[in-house]
């Protein structure tokens, strides 16, 4: 059933409008003010996902929610907007995670409350956008248009050394995305419409492909962050404000592997056959090379920043691996079931970094110096029992836990990749012995042993705006690890079509026509 | 007997300017702020007979003996001139009023200004172009050089004359190769005659009246006057020297290259492809290490100029490249007022804000100031969801539909260079405290003036994501 209500645009419009109210607030003498109305429409927004996810229809892999407006006319660009389950699925989890770190950031800030809470709730209206876009150039505009919110996120309320890390932050992605927007533009030019859609199944000669091909690998890369484009990421994360993280680590770093998803397979499909074993290595160093690199890390941050990559690594390994696994066996079970793995690895990642970032910003609050570092620590699981046992709760799930929420994507990838190639899956399974290293072994280093110093014995334990917070986490990260069938019966059918849409014709030859047995 | 209607926005302007002079010398000192609401006055009439006339003149019309045309170009650049005029003397009236410059020869002199640029975006042949050039850049020089006691003041000036007189000589002298060798000084007639004209004094002439319309622009290897003339110059001048000035160059362009001299697009593209390439390379590159912001702006402006070539480059090979150059034009100039504009109102008697660190802190002094800035500063980064992004978007579409993919990536490159030194401002306003001098002087504006900031800064925002209506307008005209 289809809902008359344009909840796409509300999705997108109600958190703008929301920062316009809460600056309009001013000083910081009407701070409560401020922090109230963010709430207040960040809770709204998480409203109307409940009647976007009920009224979503999963039988079918068209685009819902249509709402498509002349924008600008001489150049044919539309305000057009649909989703389809991936988006569902990423649009509900951005507006979670705008809740939680709206939440979080109460009790956090004390200057200039009003811009902050503008700056999140902007970046959620840009991020709805990007995924709920179906335009080309409105999909540019909301790319692009987040990096303001979070530029001035990092730079206003970031630590020591954050004038760098924004600047390094912002001119990263920027140029990232200028030769996406040269590929679209000339994608566009082919098509004669900037609809995304119609850049689908375009009769590109291979070097054209390619060409175009590593146009949007750029783009991508840099936000999955992919090795070797990666090192924005472990400044602006560490650098960042807890919330500014969270926001990074679950929803930004998102987009990258959203592109190659929407962008990358479906249109370039030969091209991503050809260089699939580019990405599956570059995603088996991201694996491999960067969980070793986080052990070594002495920042809590840090370490957490090297681990988003390594399971960002999984997400892109799980999405190129479908070439080979198609070529392998000649069916696609085995390659639909590595994509499935792909996108719930990517929401399980954003629960179980959203949740360590948090946790890791709200440790050095309590901290004089707002120390991140490992060694500042020791024995906190004495005084904070509460936050102890939430923290590993997540940092089993960021191991892969079977029963939490980490484990499914993984191990959907794993086994599937096994399918093609034993060697691939050996080393990418080996993310399992290296997240638990580091991992644990920081949990050990901070929460366990003695009190370390006066400090840590002062520590006060969570208060119930940070329990409610971590409420929340935890209830996503059980549902999706003991049950991932919701999210699992909106990504079927959409993600069935999406992989033999990037299968090149000479694959897909092979294959079978029908594909209604995912649904 | 020339049709006298067709030109009167301009005899307007003439007729009210010679009156304003006349009732200015009566009035009492204390009475001068008249003046500047004559001034204005005669800026409105003028862009309502220009209004006018685009309703009801919708075909080309030729007068003064095929020496001044109106069409919709004409019309519209007028209208543009005419609101950037309007826009750069309302930000111009506290600071000159504060630095005791002679505001009533500053506005004359400024009307003057804005009679030569009409006369510019109307001129249909090289006569009238070299008329409304010059009527443009003798009363600009005064203007630069009216804040008399400025020692940089003067300096500006006279480097500005001497450079300026200069092109003009280049330009006289093109135009006389291309009499001597059309025997018409008329934009058809010479579009009509030049194919039978010897390709290599044709090239010579297109040379000398390349130089001269890219000095007037401000473009690489023509560009070493800009930075000086816009740093030392009164901030309220260089506002105005940044803004309308680019939008009557763009027309004599127009004319010129695309109207007179079409024959020759293929030469002209080339040199304009290298002018452009350097233009954003030396202008991005050279602003990065700028710590006075008037010059920042300036080599900025070098860059932004650099861009809009490109779609007069894409233009012969595209459907909108001019459009997209006009576009580009329109809203550079709109945004620069908005930035020139900020650093006049936040100088204060005796102490120029032109120093980067003058900006630390803004967004702790004056929150809504600052906003305003970050979204001009974007703006010409070119990030969405500002006008800067749709006006660099228009110019990447005519030049990959020209197939010069490559200049689109080098041009975005360069925009990913500028990016830098935009942001550090954006840096320091909103992740700096203000420096301890001026933590404690609040940000105060008078009303008219935090209205002309605002007006200026909401447009940038509001082009930006509605940019439909002012882009097809600069579809219709070309």
């Amino acid at each position: 059933m289809q809902f008359h209500l344009p909840l796409l645009s509300m999705l997108i419009w109600l958190p703008l409008i929301g920062a316009v109210l809460v600056l309009m607030t001013g000083s910081d003498k009407h701070a409560n003010l401020a922090r109230w109305i963010a709430v207040i429409v960040a809770i709204l927004s998480l409203l109307l996902c409940v009647p976007l996810y009920l009224g979503f229809d999963p039988t079918t892999y068209l685009m819902q929610y249509r709402e498509d407006y002349l924008w600008i006319d001489s150049y044919k660009i539309h305000y057009s907007l649909g989703i389809d389950g991936i988006s569902l699925v990423m649009i509900i989890l951005t507006n979670f995670t705008g809740l939680l770190v709206i939440l979080a950031g109460i009790e956090a800030t004390k200057l200039r409350v009003a811009q902050y809470m503008a700056t999140f709730l902007t970046m959620q209206a840009m991020i709805v956008g990007v995924f709920a876009s179906m335009d080309a150039i409105l999909f540019y505009v909301f790319w692009e248009g987040m990096l303001i919110p979070m530029y001035l996120n990092i730079g206003m309320w970031g630590s020591a050394n954050r004038e760098y890390a924004s600047i390094k932050f912002f001119l990263y992605t920027f140029l990232g995305s200028i030769l996406m927007l040269v590929g679209l533009l000339y994608l566009a030019q082919q098509s004669g419409s900037f609809d995304i859609q119609s850049f689908y199944r375009l009769p590109l000669t291979l070097h054209e492909q390619k060409l175009l091909f590593f146009a949007f690998l750029l783009a991508f890369a840099v936000k999955v962050p992919m090795w070797p484009v990666h090192t924005w990421l472990p400044d602006a994360h560490t650098e960042a404000p807890a919330g500014g993280s969270v926001v990074l680590a679950a929803l930004m770093l998102k987009l990258g592997v959203y592109g190659f998803l929407r962008f990358n397979m479906p249109i370039l499909p030969v091209a991503c056959q050809e260089l699939a074993w580019l990405m599956i290595i570059l995603s088996l160093i991201a694996i491999v090379y960067i969980g070793l690199i986080a052990i070594v890390q002495t920042d809590m941050k840090k370490l957490i920043a090297y681990s988003s990559i390594s399971h960002m690594g999984i997400a892109t390994l799980g999405c190129f691996m479908v070439y080979d696994i198609v070529q392998d066996t000649h069916q696609l079970q085995s390659a639909y079931m590595s994509l499935e793995g792909a996108v719930i690895q990517m929401v399980s990642h954003a629960f179980g970094s959203g949740a360590m970032f948090l946790g890791v910003g709200w440790l050095a609050d309590r901290y004089a110096n707002h120390s991140r570092l490992i060694k500042s620590y020791g024995g906190v699981a004495n005084t904070m029992p509460v936050f102890a046992a939430f923290f590993m709760l997540f940092a089993l799930s960021n191991v892969g836990l079977p029963g939490t929420a980490g484990f499914v994507g993984e191990f959907m990838v794993i086994v599937s990749a096994m399918r093609a190639h034993f060697w691939i899956a050996l080393i990418a399974g080996s993310t399992l012995i290296l997240g638990a290293s580091y991992t644990l072994w920081m949990y050990k280093r901070v929460f366990f042993g003695p009190v370390t110093n006066d400090q840590v014995a002062s520590f006060k334990d969570l208060n119930w705006i940070e329990v409610t917070n971590y409420l929340l986490l935890s209830a996503g990260v059980f549902w999706l690890g003991l049950n991932p069938e919701p999210v699992i019966r909106v990504l079927q059918v959409t993600l069935g079509h999406l992989l033999v849409q990037s299968m090149p014709y000479g694959l897909a030859m092979n294959l079978p026509k029908d594909f209604s047995y995912f649904a | 007997m020339p049709i006298f209607s067709l030109a009167s926005p301009e005899l307007a302007l003439l007729i009210l300017s010679g009156l304003i002079l006349l009732i200015d010398v009566f009035t009492p000192q204390r009475l001068r702020f008249l003046t500047y609401l004559l001034v204005q006055a005669t800026l409105v009439v003028a862009f309502l007979l220009a209004i006018a006339q685009y309703r009801h003149h919708a075909e080309l019309l030729v007068t003064f003996n095929g020496h001044y045309v109106v069409d919709k170009l004409a019309i519209l650049l007028k209208l543009f001139i005419y609101v950037m005029s309007f826009a750069s003397f309302a930000y111009a009236r506290e600071y000159i009023e504060e630095r005791k410059i002679a505001s009533s020869e500053y506005y004359i002199l400024g009307l003057f200004c804005v009679m030569g640029m009409s006369v510019m975006a109307s001129a249909y042949s090289l006569l009238t172009i070299y008329l409304g050039l010059e009527l443009l850049s003798l009363p600009l020089y005064a203007l630069v050089a009216s804040h008399k006691d400025s020692q940089q003041a003067t300096e500006a000036a006279m480097k500005y004359f001497v450079m300026g007189a200069l092109a003009s000589g280049m330009l006289l002298y093109g135009i006389s190769i291309l009499y001597g060798l059309t025997g018409s000084i008329q934009i058809p007639e010479i579009a009509r005659l030049i194919h039978a004209a010897p390709t290599a004094t044709v090239s010579l002439a297109l040379i000398f009246i390349l130089a001269a319309l890219l000095f007037k622009f401000g473009a690489v290897p023509f560009h070493m006057w800009v930075p000086d003339v816009y740093q030392g110059a009164p901030t309220s001048v260089t506002l105005f020297i940044a803004s309308a000035p680019k939008i009557a160059a763009f027309g004599i362009t127009m004319r010129i290259l695309v109207q007179a001299l079409p024959e020759l697009h293929v030469a002209w593209e080339q040199i304009l492809t290298v002018i452009a390439f350097l233009s954003m390379f030396f202008g991005n590159l050279l602003a990065i290490v700028q710590t006075n912001i008037k010059r920042m702006l300036a080599y900025s402006s070098i860059a932004h100029i650099g861009y809009s070539l490109l779609g007069i480059i894409a233009g012969p090979s595209s459907h909108d490249g001019y459009s997209a150059a006009l576009f580009y034009i329109t809203t550079y100039v709109l945004v620069a007022a908005g930035a020139f504009g900020i650093v006049a109102l936040l100088s204060r008697t005796g102490i120029e804000a032109d120093q980067l660190e003058d900006y630390r802190g803004l967004n702790a002094r004056n929150p809504w100031l600052a906003f305003m800035l970050l979204l001009l500063m974007f703006s010409m980064a070119g990030v969405p969801p500002t006008v800067g992004f749709f006006a660099k978007l228009g110019l990447l579409v005519s030049l990959v539909e020209a197939h010069r993919v490559w200049l689109a990536v080098a041009a975005l490159v360069f925009a990913l260079i500028g990016a830098y030194y935009y942001l550090r401002v954006v840096m320091l306003m909103y992740f700096e405290e203000p420096t301890e001098a001026n933590a404690s002087k609040p940000v105060t504006l008078s009303w008219d003036m935090q209205l002309a900031v605002t007006v200026n800064g909401v447009a940038v925002l509001a082009l930006g994501v509605l940019p439909s209506a002012l882009i097809d307008l600069c579809r219709i005209v070309i």
